[in-house]
C-alpha cells in the first residue's frame, strides 16, 4: 500500500514537471531554430542547428534593450515604493484600532473584486489633464496605486502573526516606536516583506493594459506594451515572438527562482495561526 | 458612465441615456454567450486548478530529494503574465505547424488535425487547458504553505488514536487548512473571472466571439470599439454578479475570516 502511493507520487509529480516544463521548452528551442527549421515540417523537437538570429532580429527591428531598461524602472521603482508605504500602512492596520478602521479593510477587499481596467477611461483623462501620459512615471504612480491594497493586506497578515510584546518590550528598553518598527519587527518580517516586494515587481513587470493606454511613444513602451504590438505588426515572425517572448520571461524567472524558498516560507509563516 | 452615451472617438456628445447600455448588452448574443462562457471558464479553471494544485501541494509535503529545484519548475508559471502565456499556447495549438498537433498525429491519437483555436467547438476548451495550466502554481503555493503550518502534535495525537492516512487527511489536515482553501478559491475565482490577458494573448476573443468572456468582451469594447457606456455597462453587470457570487460561497462556507491569510 505504502509502496503503491509512493509510485503514484512519484509519477504524478513526474507528469506534472514535463506538462509545466514542456512550454518553456518549446519556447527556447523556437526561439533557437533557424527560420527555415521553424515552418518545416515534421517539427523539430531537437533543432539541427542552433542559431541566435532571432535574438539578434528582434534588436534590430525594434529598440528592445529600451523596453527591457524601461520595464526593469518601472517595475523596480513602483515596487519599493509599494513596499514602503504598504509596510506602514499594514503596521497601522494590524497594531491599532480607530474610527472607520474596519471600512478601511473592507475597501481595500473590494478593490479586488473590480474588475481594474474600468477605471482606465476616467484615469487617463485625468493624467492627461496633469500631463503626465507618455510619462514613465504615470506607469509608477498607476502600480503603486493599484497594489497597495493588496501588499497591505499580505503585510498586515504577517505583522498579526508577530506578537507585540515583541516591540512593547523594546520601547520599555528605550526604543520609540519608530526604533522598535525598524530595528526589531522589519528584520523578523523580512521573508514576509521579500515575497510582497516579488509579487509587486512580478505584477509590474508583466502589466499590459495600463501600459498600452498610457504610453504611445516607442522609447518608453514597457516589454509587454512591446510585445503587443510586435503581435499586431509582424504575426507571423514567431522566431521573433518567442525570442522576445524568452527575453521578458528571463527576470521573473529568475527573481522566482532566488526568491521561492521565500515566498513559501513567508506565506507559511503567514498561515500559521498565532 | 454606464448610464451615458460614451464613445471615445465622439466625446463631444456623451449624454445621459439611462438603461439602455443594459438593454444593449443584453440582446447582444456576443454578450450571452460571453456570459455562458465566463460560467464554464471560472467554473472549469477553478475545480481543475483546485483539485491539481491540492494534490500536488499533499504529494509535495514531506521533504524529498531536490524538493527546492522541483519547486522551482513546478510554480515558475505563477510568474509569468497571461498574455505571454497566451502566445506561447496560441504556438503550441496551431493547426498547421503546432505542437499539440504534431505530438498526437505521432502517436497516432488523432488522425486529422484538430483546429484547437480556430474550431468554435474546440476554442473554449483550449483555452480552459491554458488557464488551468497557468493557474496550478497558484494553488500548489498557498495549499503547499498551509499544509506545512499544521503542527506536527495534531499528527502525533491522531497516530496515537490508531487513525489511517485517509482518516488523518480527511480529520486534521483538511479542517486544518480550510480557511486557506476558502479564502484562495474565493480570490480566485474573482481573479480568473476579472482577468482577461490570457484570452487577449490566446484568441483575442476568436474564432466569432467564441471565446469571449465578459472581461475580455468588456476589454474589447474599450480597445477596438472606443465604447466606455457599454464597456462600463459590462463592468456594472460583472460586479453584480461578483457580489452574489461573494455573499453566495460566504454563505454556504460559512467563513468568517476571508482574505485572511
Amino acid at each position: 500500500m505504502k509502496k503503491l502511493l509512493g509510485s503514484i507520487k512519484f509519477l504524478f509529480l513526474s507528469i506534472y514537471l514535463i506538462v509545466m516544463i514542456f512550454p518553456l521548452y518549446w519556447i527556447v528551442i523556437t526561439s533557437l531554430k533557424p527560420q527555415k527549421d521553424i515552418f518545416s515540417f515534421p517539427l523539430k523537437y531537437w533543432p539541427g542547428k542552433f542559431t541566435f538570429q532571432n535574438y539578434e532580429n528582434i534588436f534590430k527591428i525594434s529598440k528592445f534593450h529600451i523596453y527591457i531598461g524601461n520595464s526593469l524602472i518601472v517595475a523596480i521603482a513602483a515596487a519599493f515604493v509599494v513596499i514602503i508605504i504598504s509596510v506602514l500602512s499594514a503596521y497601522v492596520m494590524a497594531r491599532f484600532t480607530f474610527r472607520g478602521h474596519r471600512q478601511i479593510m473592507l475597501a481595500f477587499f473590494l478593490t479586488q473584486m473590480l474588475p481594474g481596467f474600468i477605471a482606465l477611461a476616467p484615469l487617463y483623462r485625468m493624467m492627461s489633464s496633469f500631463h503626465l501620459t507618455n510619462h514613465l512615471f504615470s506607469l509608477v504612480l498607476m502600480y503603486t496605486v493599484g497594489l497597495i491594497p493588496f501588499s497591505t493586506i499580505m503585510l498586515r497578515g504577517f505583522f498579526q502573526r508577530i506578537p507585540s510584546s515583541l516591540e512593547e518590550a523594546a520601547m520599555i528598553d528605550g526604543c520609540s516606536r519608530w526604533t522598535a518598527l525598524l530595528r526589531i519587527i522589519i528584520p523578523v518580517m523580512l521573508p514576509g516583506i521579500a515575497s510582497t516586494f516579488i509579487f509587486a515587481f512580478v505584477q509590474n513587470w508583466n502589466e499590459l493594459f495600463v501600459a498600452v493606454m498610457f504610453i504611445d511613444n516607442d522609447a518608453l513602451k514597457t516589454l509587454p506594451v512591446a510585445m503587443n504590438s510586435f503581435i499586431l505588426k509582424f504575426d507571423v515572425d514567431w522566431g521573433a515572438m518567442s525570442a522576445g517572448a524568452v527575453l521578458s520571461i528571463i527576470p521573473t524567472i529568475f527573481i522566482f527562482a532566488i526568491a521561492q524558498r521565500f515566498i513559501v516560507e513567508g506565506l507559511t509563516q503567514g498561515a500559521e495561526k498565532g | 458612465m454606464a448610464f451615458q452615451d460614451y464613445k471615445l472617438f465622439d466625446l463631444r456628445h456623451i449624454k445621459f441615456v439611462g438603461f439602455s447600455n443594459f438593454k444593449d448588452a443584453f440582446q447582444d448574443p456576443k454578450f450571452l454567450l460571453a456570459l455562458k462562457n465566463s460560467g464554464y471558464w471560472v467554473f472549469f479553471s477553478l475545480i481543475s486548478q483546485f483539485l491539481i494544485g491540492l494534490t500536488l501541494a499533499l504529494f509535495m509535503k514531506k521533504q524529498f530529494k531536490g524538493r527546492g529545484i522541483y519547486q522551482g519548475f513546478a510554480f515558475y508559471s505563477w510568474a509569468l503574465s497571461g498574455f505571454l502565456i497566451g502566445m506561447i499556447w496560441k504556438w503550441m495549438f496551431n493547426s498547421q505547424i503546432g505542437v499539440f498537433n504534431d505530438l498526437l498525429l505521432r502517436t497516432g491519437i488523432i488522425h486529422d488535425r484538430i483546429g484547437f483555436l480556430s474550431n468554435p467547438s474546440w476554442a473554449m476548451a483550449s483555452a480552459i487547458i491554458a488557464n488551468v495550466w497557468y493557474g496550478v502554481a497558484f494553488f500548489a503555493i498557498m495549499l503547499l504553505a498551509a499544509l506545512q503550518s499544521v503542527p506536527a502534535d495534531l499528527y502525533e495525537a491522531a497516530d496515537m488514536d490508531g487513525a489511517s492516512g485517509t482518516r488523518k487527511l480527511l480529520n486534521v489536515t483538511l479542517p486544518y487548512i480550510m480557511p486557506t482553501i476558502i479564502s484562495t478559491t474565493l480570490l480566485r475565482a474573482i481573479w480568473i473571472f476579472n482577468d482577461p490577458t490570457l484570452i487577449y494573448g490566446l484568441t483575442n476573443g476568436g474564432p466569432a466571439g467564441s471565446t469571449h468572456i465578459l472581461s475580455s468582451l468588456m476589454l474589447d469594447k474599450i480597445i477596438y470599439a472606443g465604447d466606455y457606456g457599454a464597456a462600463s455597462a459590462i463592468g456594472v453587470i460583472m460586479i453584480v454578479l461578483l457580489l452574489l457570487y461573494t455573499i453566495f460561497f460566504l454563505g454556504i462556507t460559512k467563513a468568517e475570516k476571508v482574505g485572511d491569510f
